[in-house]
């Protein structure tokens, strides 16, 4: 086997040139959480790493068009512990802050979580709610996609040969907004979402829902914006009959497996209970500012 | 390819060694600085054996490279006491029987030094949360926990 190549490029020319250019298989290092283990584990035998860490536009959070950019390669803890992100996106945070350990939120990043395309991703239902955009720099230029259409399937993305993730434009918020993520595992740490609910609300002064995002992770082979769901909660105050309506239509939409954290039937019952709770924790939180 | 020259800091030595890319900073630690005191459990970042600090940030040292740790600040367990005198929560850990086997030990006092940074009064709840990253098949955890409670507090009035 030949050597594995490490490479640390400081700008995103460079480290477009050095993945576009690559004969062989050649990998980005992000946090490393992901692509360590399948390198340790021999599921992969890349001839290249890229690490993205030392270039500026992957790792800063900065406020932008009164909303924020977050670099792909900010770490989780960077970002739960960011003095003004988790009071606009309390939502995405509370995904963020479920992958995995203290330990692993040290190094894991967004980006990876993103471009990893597990259906269980517990940042990626959060970030398809808050109207995240995805910002990639590839041979050919700049794109930016909206985050539900990178994940293609599992461990598969839309981005092409030579492109980078390379950070999320969350938009401004309108007054009366509020966001919310909640997952169901049989444990309450260190697990793998069965199912995980991203949702982002905002309301008109009288508590209507005038906007909403209703996202279903690990029902399907990646993450479900379901837009019949987000359509029962607008122009109502998320009463009884709304939420009845959202948990018909969120286990309506699933598309799950079988496997060992659950059956398709649990799966699709969980949707609906936890579209329902997780409604409601984004409304008191749009209620509140 | 040439090996990697990395200069880095381990508890406030300066260390400088050669390393392949495959290797990681546990390797590192291990083979290369024969600082042993950092554990080998799973190698894939789910056992929390290997927590060292790197850069102020607690980390499994398996899912870092040696490479990556150029220019960096390493803390590992080696580095918790001075000289004969056991930092607080090894010293706990003793007296509360918090190691069996002692595999887990090392990770269990570097991430409950770093919990103690952040939180000098953590509840117990906090502390279970905080090391759910760090497992440990000998003790059920309870010992675990009363010798970080015990740490905390003792901690707590030497600085007060």
């Amino acid at each position: 086997m030949d050597e594995l190549r490490y490479e640390a490029p400081e700008t995103l020319d460079a480290a477009v040139a050095l993945l576009a250019g690559a004969d062989g298989d050649a990998r980005i290092l992000a946090g490393g959480t992901d692509v360590l283990v399948l390198l340790h584990c021999d599921m992969i035998e890349p001839d290249l790493l890229i690490d993205i860490k030392k270039i500026p536009e992957l790792t800063g959070i900065a406020e932008e068009d009164g909303g924020f950019r977050v670099g792909a390669a900010v770490s989780a803890m960077e970002l739960v512990e960011h003095d003004a992100f988790p009071k606009a996106w309390p939502g995405v945070v509370e995904g963020v802050k479920l992958i995995g350990s203290i330990q692993i939120k040290g190094r894991a990043t967004m980006g990876g979580n993103v471009c990893n395309a597990s259906p269980a991703a517990d940042s990626v239902p959060a970030l398809i709610a808050a109207g995240a955009i995805g910002t990639i720099v590839g041979p050919d230029g700049r794109r930016d996609v909206p985050v539900e259409d990178i994940a293609t399937a599992p461990g598969q993305t839309s981005l092409g040969k030579g492109e980078i993730l390379v950070s999320f434009l969350f938009p401004p918020r309108p007054p009366h907004s509020g966001d919310a993520y909640r997952r169901f595992t049989p444990r309450t740490e260190m697990d793998i979402a069965v199912v995980g609910v991203g949702i982002s609300l905002t309301l008109d002064d009288g508590g209507t829902c005038t906007a909403a995002r209703v996202v279903l992770g690990a029902v399907a082979a990646r993450a479900l914006l379901v837009a019949d769901a987000a359509a029962v909660l607008i122009g109502t105050p998320l009463d009884e009959a709304a939420l009845e309506r959202l948990a018909a239509v969120a286990s309506a939409a699933c598309r799950p497996i079988d496997d060992k954290r659950g059956t398709k039937e649990f799966r699709i019952k969980v949707a609906g209970v936890l579209a329902r709770r997780v409604a409601q924790d984004a409304y008191e939180r749009a209620r509140g500012n | 390819m040439a090996k990697s020259h990395v200069t880095t800091t381990v508890n406030g030595d300066e260390y400088e060694f050669l390393c392949d890319t495959e290797q990681t900073l546990l390797d590192i630690l291990r083979d290369e600085l024969l600082l042993t005191g950092t554990k080998e459990g799973c190698a894939t970042g789910d056992c929390g054996a290997c927590s060292v600090m790197l850069d102020g940030c607690l980390v499994c040292a398996c899912l870092v490279l040696g490479v990556e740790a150029a220019g960096k600040s390493i803390e590992t367990v080696e580095g918790l006491a001075h000289g004969d005198e056991l930092h607080p929560l090894q010293q706990k850990f003793l007296e509360h029987n918090g190691a069996q086997c002692g595999i887990c030990t090392p990770g269990m006092l570097i991430a409950a030094k770093a919990l103690l940074e952040v939180e000098p009064d953590p509840s117990e709840t906090e502390i279970r949360y905080w090391l759910a990253g760090n497992l440990c098949r000998c003790t059920g955890y309870d010992k675990i926990i009363r010798a970080v409670m015990a740490a905390a507090e003792e901690m707590r009035e030497v600085r007060s």
